[in-house]
């Protein structure tokens, strides 16, 4: 039996009736048409389809679209205010944090997790974080640099 | 990857849950992060999904009759932010923190863990060392399994089919008490090679939960046997990590041969005992 779930993705409501089986990344990616988040594999391995739900980061290859009925969500494309990107978007941009960009929706969902948290990680806590996320171009590095660039932009912007 | 077709119902209480599992052949759904891997390689094909991880009185830690009570929805993010549970065995915080990622904590629970008895999962060590019961309830009541009897083999609990975990039960540990968990984890899924949870009482008793090791989660009686109410010092850990796998039979893989993985022990356990002495 298909079930009807309402769902608040990046501050907009939809209501759709989907299967049981229906991937919450497929249901991002397919119903809705928000294609930012990937998917790299299909053992729950890689992160590139790191969403937040009710602000946490999950892997939405690994989640169904039922369970996160009633709840928000926040994929990539929900980071930027009007045009002004946000602070690990440009950070990524500035430090070269990503070649291909395939695993950067993820990588900046997952930072952005950590530094909601903890806003001042050192390198080992950053690389911690990021565990669960793969990247085969960068060799991590840069994303790293990113991480920490955004998390100094950042309480410049809390301390104006 | 798509999974087989199946219904789904959420649970709002655990008698709910009890009820819709005996009704089809359903499987309860918690954090998912172990089911829906399988569904997706379509290893399990259960007809329905009981979502159980909404259900208020499977969440959260408390203190209850001596007892430190974790609901068995409660996720292993929740877990390391309580305070009271760091306070009493902040070892158990520590190693809650070695599964997985990030994400996967953040929506894993604990129940899940034991209930699926992955032989590399980490709780199952955790719950062993800590002289846990597993609070479990069905169509019949409530009923209380120790942990030493609870992984019964390869992926298999003592649970019956329509029974479900809700709540892990830690005695309050006498003020004193020290604990570790020490786990060489898989470099590229990080569950544990090897894992060792070990604890000691100020009385001098020695309790330690080995995972990864063989196809069950196991206590390590002969190691403990020779430390409990000994000094920890390098002659009695020694005989100890000698004595901890003579008869065990380690599981072989494509990750680690059983000599392999019987060395880590030892390394892994000396380390815990090292930690605790
Ligand atoms: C990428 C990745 C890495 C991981 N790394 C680790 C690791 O390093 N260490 C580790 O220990 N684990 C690891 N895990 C597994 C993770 O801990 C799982 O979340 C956990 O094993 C299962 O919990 P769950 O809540 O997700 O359970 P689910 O997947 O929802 O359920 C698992 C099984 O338990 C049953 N079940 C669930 N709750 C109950 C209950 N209350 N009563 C009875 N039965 C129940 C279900 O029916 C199902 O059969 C990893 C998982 C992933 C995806
Ligand atoms: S697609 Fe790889 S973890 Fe989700
Ligand atoms: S930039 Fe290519 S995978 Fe990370």
């Amino acid at each position: 039996m298909n079930i009807t779930i309402n769902v608040k993705v990046n501050g907009v409501k939809y209501s759709n009736t989907v299967e049981p089986r229906l991937l919450l990344v497929h249901y991002l990616r397919d119903v809705l048409r928000l294609t930012g988040t990937h998917i790299g594999c299909d053992t729950s391995n890689c992160g590139a389809c790191t969403i937040h739900l009710n602000g946490m980061a999950t892997k939405s290859c690994t989640l169904l679209a039922v369970q996160a009925d009633g709840m928000e969500i926040t994929t990539i494309e929900g980071l930027a205010k009007d045009d002004q990107l946000h602070p690990l978007q440009e950070a990524f941009r500035e430090c070269h944090g990503l070649q291909c960009g395939f695993c950067t929706p993820g990588m900046i969902m997952t930072a952005a997790d950590l530094l909601q948290h903890n806003p001042n990680p050192n390198e080992e806590e950053i690389r911690t974080a990021l565990e669960g996320n793969l990247c085969r171009c960068t060799g991590y590095h840069n994303i790293v640099k990113a991480v920490e660039f955004a998390a100094t932009k950042m309480k410049k912007e809390v301390a104006v | 990857m798509i999974p087989a077709e199946f219904e789904y119902s959420k649970a709002n209480t655990v008698d709910e849950a009890i009820l819709a599992l005996s009704l089809s052949e359903a499987k309860l759904l918690a954090g998912g992060h172990s089911l829906i891997p399988a569904l997706k390689f379509r290893m399990s094909r259960p007809s329905m999904l009981v979502d159980i991880s909404r259900i208020q009185e499977l969440k959260g830690i408390h203190e209850e009759d001596g007892e430190i009570v974790i609901g068995a929805a409660t996720t292993y993010a929740e877990i390391m932010a309580d305070d009271y549970l760091r306070s009493q065995l902040p070892f158990l915080a520590a190693g809650t923190s070695t599964i997985g990622d990030m994400q996967v904590r953040n929506y894993g629970t604990i129940g899940g863990s034991l209930a699926h008895a992955d032989p590399a999962a980490d709780w199952p060590a955790m719950v062993l060392a800590t002289d846990a019961a597993i609070e479990v309830k069905g169509p019949e009541g409530k009923r209380r399994i120790n942990a030493t009897d609870f992984f019964t083999g390869f992926f298999t609990t003592a649970l019956d089919e329509n029974e479900i975990i809700t709540a892990i039960r830690i005695p309050v540990p006498p003020e004193g008490t020290v604990g570790t968990y020490q786990k060489f984890a898989q470099p590229a899924s990080r569950y544990a090679m090897v894992g060792v949870a070990a604890v000691k009482t100020p009385g001098g008793k020695v309790r330690i939960g080995i995972t990864g090791l063989t196809e069950k989660a196991f206590r390590a009686s002969a190691a403990e046997e020779i430390l409990s109410g000994k000094a920890l010092d390098d002659n009695n850990i020694d005989a100890a990590v000698e004595a901890a796998f003579r008869d065990t039979e380690p599981m072989s893989d494509r990750f680690a041969s059983a000599v392999y993985r019987k060395h880590l022990a030892k390394v892994y356990l000396r380390k815990a005992l090292l930690e605790i002495a």
